[in-house]
C-alpha cells in the first residue's frame, strides 16, 4: 500500500464509485476518510477496510454495496485471476449499465466483473432471484397517461387527512396540565407570585400508515391503481409501503420520488415477482419478523390489500395475522373483489383472515379508496379492542 | 469502624478519579484494553472506536437488541478512565430532561423568603442569585459538556431510535458545536469534547443528517467461537462445556424462524441460569425449563419446544 499522499486521488475516485453505487460520499466524508487513513497502519488490509467502512457507511443496508465496491476497487490483482483459475472479484455493484461500463474501463476490468447479477446481496433495492419463481417484469403502461393524471388528481385532492394520535411531546396550550417551567419563570419575574398558570398538553401527530400490497397474478388488474394510490398518500402522509406476491419487498424509498411515472418505473424495476403466485401468510410473517419492529412504532395503521387468493396454509396466515394485529393500532383489509356483485369472501385465505381484521373494505375504484380515506380520518384514538 | 471504612473508600475513589489514563495509541491498544475488561469485540469495532477517538467524532453503533452496543460504551468509559454519562432516550424527551432545568420550587421558596419588606436592590441581587448554578439541575447533556474531569467523559446516548425528530434535530446542533446556551447564564462551551457513543436498535431509521456527523459501526451476532469466548469471559460461573453448548444452542435458534431472535445478552442470561441450577451440560429437560431466558414470545417458545431434542443434540455435537 503506497503513502497517504499518493492515495488521495485514488481515494477520491473510490468515493466517486461509492457515490455512483448510491452511497452518500460527499467531500465531508472524503475529508474524514483522509484523516482516518492517516491514523492507521495502511499495510493492515482489514483495518484499511474497516476505517473506510465506518466513514462511508451509515446504514446496515449499505454494507454489502460498500464491501462490493471495496473489493472491486482496492483488491490487489489476483495472480490466479489472470491465470484464469478463478474470477477474482465475485461481488456485484448496483450501478447503472453505462456507469458500470465506464468504471470497468477505468479500473481495467471486464464489464462482467463489475455487474454480475446477484441481486440477493442488495436487499434495499431488489428482492432477489429464484429460478422457481414466476418472475416477470411487469409493464405498467396499460392505463393511459390522461387516466393516470385524473386518478392521481382525484387522490391528491381527497379531502381526508389521516387520524391523529397523541404523542408524548408536550406543547403550550390553554388547557391541559400545568407547565411548571413557564409558570415558575413568570412567577419569579413577579417576585415569586404565581400570577398566571401556563399549561401544556400533548402534541398530536398523524398516524403512520403501513401499506402491504398484493401484486400477484390475480391482483394484476388493480396493481397499477394501487401503486398510484400509494404514491399519492406517500406524498402527504407518513407511509411505509411493501408489495408481495411470493416474497415481500419494501418500496417506501422508491415511492418517494415526486414524479409518479418515475416512481412507478423504479417500483416495477425493483420488484421482481410482479404477478407471481401468492403466499400471503409468508409475506405477513416476513413482515412481522423483519419490519414490524421498525415500522409499527408509533401507533401505525396497517392496510393489507389483497383478494385473499392464497396458495399457502390458511392456519399459517391466521397465526401471522394474530401477531400483526397485536402490534398494529388497526388492521384494515382491502379486497378489490368485494366490489363485484355477489362476491362472498369464501377463498380460503380470506376466510382465515377475516376474523383478525378490524375492517374489511373494498378497493376497486377511486370511490372505494375515498371511503377508505374517510375511515382513516375517523379512527379512534385508542384501540377498539 | 464503619465510618472510617467508608471514608477510606471515598479516599480511594478520589485517587482513582484523578489518575489520568492515556488515550489508546493504536488499534491493537484499543483491542487489548477492551479484552482486558472482558469485552470480546472484533477488530473492526476496535478500529471504529480508535478512529472516533482520534477524529473526535461521535460513534454511531447499530445492531440487533442484545449484541452489546451499550456495553461497548460502558467498557470504553472504563478503558479511558472516564466518567460514563448516560442519556436514555424515549419518545417526547425534551430539554428539561436532557439538558437542564431550573429548580423552580427552590427558586420560588428562596424569593418568597426574601419577604415583602426587602428593597429593590436586594430583590435584584436575589434574582441574580436564583439563576446561578446552585439552582440549576444539570441533566446528562449539560453534564457532559460542562465537565472538569481529568479525562473527557464518555457520553452514551442510548437507543436514540426511541426519541423523536425534534430531539434528533437538537442533538444534531449539539454534536456539531458542543455548546449549550442557557438564557440566564450564557453559552457554555465544552472545554473538552466528550467521547460520544450513540446506539440504535433500528426500530426506526435515524435521520441521515445526524448519522453523517458520526462514524458508523454495525455490530453483528458473533460467530460460534467468539460467542463461546464471550460466555466464558462474562459468565465465568458456567462450566466450559456448558458455555459451548449454550452458545451452540442459541446459534441453532438464530437459524430458526422466530419473532424475536435471541441476542448475546440472552445467551449470557441463559448460561447464568443454567449454571445457577448447577448444570454442567445441557439436556432436553433443562432446556425446556429455562428457555424463557432466551425466548420472549409465547409463539417462539411453542415453536422451539417441538424441536428441543433435535436442537440439544445438534448443540452437543458442535
Amino acid at each position: 500500500m503506497p503513502e497517504i499522499v499518493d492515495l488521495l486521488p485514488r481515494l477520491a475516485a473510490f468515493a466517486r464509485l461509492l457515490h455512483d453505487a448510491g452511497l452518500e460520499a460527499g467531500p465531508r466524508r472524503l475529508t474524514d476518510a483522509t484523516r482516518a487513513l492517516g491514523l492507521i497502519d495502511l499495510k493492515q488490509h482489514d483495518d484499511f477496510r474497516s476505517a473506510l467502512r465506518s466513514v462511508f457507511v451509515s446504514r446496515k443496508e449499505d454494507i454489502p454495496t460498500f464491501e462490493a465496491a471495496f473489493d472491486i476497487f482496492w483488491a490487489p490483482p489476483d495472480p490466479r485471476a489472470s491465470a484464469g483459475i478463478m474470477p477474482g472479484r465475485n461481488r456485484s455493484l448496483p450501478l447503472s449499465p453505462e456507469r458500470a461500463k465506464a468504471w470497468a474501463g477505468a479500473l481495467g476490468l471486464h464489464a462482467s466483473q463489475m455487474n454480475r447479477e446477484n441481486p440477493a446481496e442488495f436487499p434495499a433495492s431488489s428482492s432477489g432471484y429464484s429460478a422457481e419463481e414466476l418472475l416477470r417484469q411487469k409493464d405498467f403502461e396499460q392505463m393511459t397517461w390522461a387516466e393516470t393524471e385524473q386518478v392521481r388528481r382525484l387522490l391528491e385532492q381527497a379531502p381526508w387527512r389521516m387520524a391523529e394520535r397523541r404523542t408524548r411531546r408536550l406543547r403550550p396550550s390553554r388547557a391541559g396540565r400545568i407547565d411548571l417551567r413557564r409558570s415558575a419563570r413568570q412567577a419569579i419575574r413577579s417576585s415569586g407570585e404565581l400570577m398566571t398558570l401556563f399549561r401544556r398538553k400533548p402534541r398530536v401527530r398523524r398516524r403512520p400508515i403501513v401499506l402491504i400490497c398484493d401484486v400477484s397474478g390475480s391482483m394484476e388488474r388493480y396493481s397499477r391503481l394501487l401503486m398510484i394510490f400509494a404514491h399519492a398518500i406517500a406524498r402527504r402522509e407518513d407511509l411505509e409501503a411493501f408489495v408481495f406476491s411470493t416474497r415481500l419487498t419494501r418500496i417506501t424509498r422508491l415511492l418517494r420520488q415526486r414524479d409518479l411515472d418515475r416512481a412507478l418505473d423504479s417500483v416495477s424495476k425493483g420488484v421482481h415477482d410482479f404477478s407471481g403466485g401468492t403466499r400471503i401468510g409468508d409475506a405477513v410473517g416476513d413482515f412481522n419478523r423483519r419490519w414490524a419492529r421498525r415500522v409499527l412504532g408509533h401507533g401505525a395503521v396497517v392496510i393489507i390489500v389483497s383478494d385473499g387468493w392464497d396458495r399457502g396454509d390458511p392456519a399459517h396466515l391466521s397465526a401471522e395475522l394474530v401477531h400483526l394485529r397485536r402490534s398494529a393500532h388497526r388492521l384494515i383489509w382491502l379486497n378489490p373483489l368485494l366490489g363485484s356483485e355477489g362476491y362472498e369472501p369464501l377463498t380460503r385465505g380470506m376466510a382465515a383472515a377475516l376474523p383478525h381484521c378490524d375492517d374489511f373494505l373494498t378497493a376497486h375504484n377511486v370511490q372505494a379508496l375515498d371511503d377508505l380515506g374517510r375511515l382513516l380520518a375517523s379512527l379512534d384514538s385508542r384501540k377498539s379492542r | 469502624m464503619q465510618v472510617s471504612s467508608s471514608g477510606l473508600s471515598g479516599y480511594w475513589a478520589c485517587l482513582v478519579l484523578f489518575v489520568s489514563v492515556s488515550a489508546p495509541a493504536t488499534i491493537e491498544d484499543v483491542e487489548g484494553r477492551l479484552r482486558e475488561r472482558r469485552y470480546i469485540g472484533d477488530r473492526a469495532l476496535a478500529t471504529s472506536i480508535f478512529l472516533a477517538l482520534k477524529l473526535q467524532k461521535p460513534l454511531f453503533i447499530e445492531g440487533e437488541a442484545g449484541v452489546g452496543k451499550t456495553e461497548a460504551a460502558k467498557v470504553m468509559a472504563e478503558v479511558l478512565g472516564a466518567r460514563l454519562i448516560r442519556l436514555q432516550c424515549y419518545e417526547g424527551i425534551d430539554l428539561a430532561h436532557a439538558v437542564y432545568e431550573w429548580n423552580y420550587p427552590r427558586q420560588l421558596l428562596h424569593i418568597r423568603l426574601m419577604g415583602e419588606g426587602t428593597n429593590q436592590t436586594d430583590r435584584r441581587v436575589a434574582e441574580r442569585e436564583i439563576f446561578s448554578s446552585e439552582f440549576l439541575l444539570r441533566r446528562p447533556l449539560l453534564d457532559a459538556i460542562d465537565n472538569d474531569d481529568a479525562n473527557p467523559p464518555v457520553l452514551l446516548i442510548d437507543e436514540i431510535d426511541r426519541s423523536d425528530e425534534e430531539f434528533e434535530a437538537f442533538l444534531l446542533e449539539l454534536l456539531s458545536d458542543f455548546q449549550v446556551s442557557i438564557p440566564e447564564i450564557g453559552t457554555i462551551k465544552a472545554r473538552q469534547v466528550p467521547f460520544v457513543v450513540i446506539t440504535s436498535n433500528r426500530t426506526r431509521e435515524v435521520h441521515d443528517a445526524l448519522k453523517r456527523r458520526c462514524l458508523y459501526h454495525w455490530i453483528d451476532y458473533p460467530d460460534l467461537d467468539k460467542e463461546v469466548e464471550i460466555v466464558r469471559a462474562r459468565a465465568p460461573e458456567a462450566a466450559d462445556g456448558l458455555a459451548r453448548e449454550v452458545a451452540a444452542l442459541v446459534h441453532g435458534l438464530r437459524g430458526m424462524d422466530l419473532y424475536k431472535v435471541p441476542g448475546v445478552a440472552e445467551t449470557l442470561d441463559w448460561a447464568r441460569s443454567l449454571a445457577a441450577l448447577g448444570a454442567t451440560r445441557i439436556d432436553a429437560g433443562l432446556v425446556n425449563a429455562t428457555m424463557g431466558a432466551a425466548l420472549k414470545y409465547q409463539e417462539d417458545l411453542e415453536r422451539v419446544r417441538e424441536q428441543v431434542p433435535a436442537l440439544v443434540e445438534k448443540a452437543q455435537r458442535a
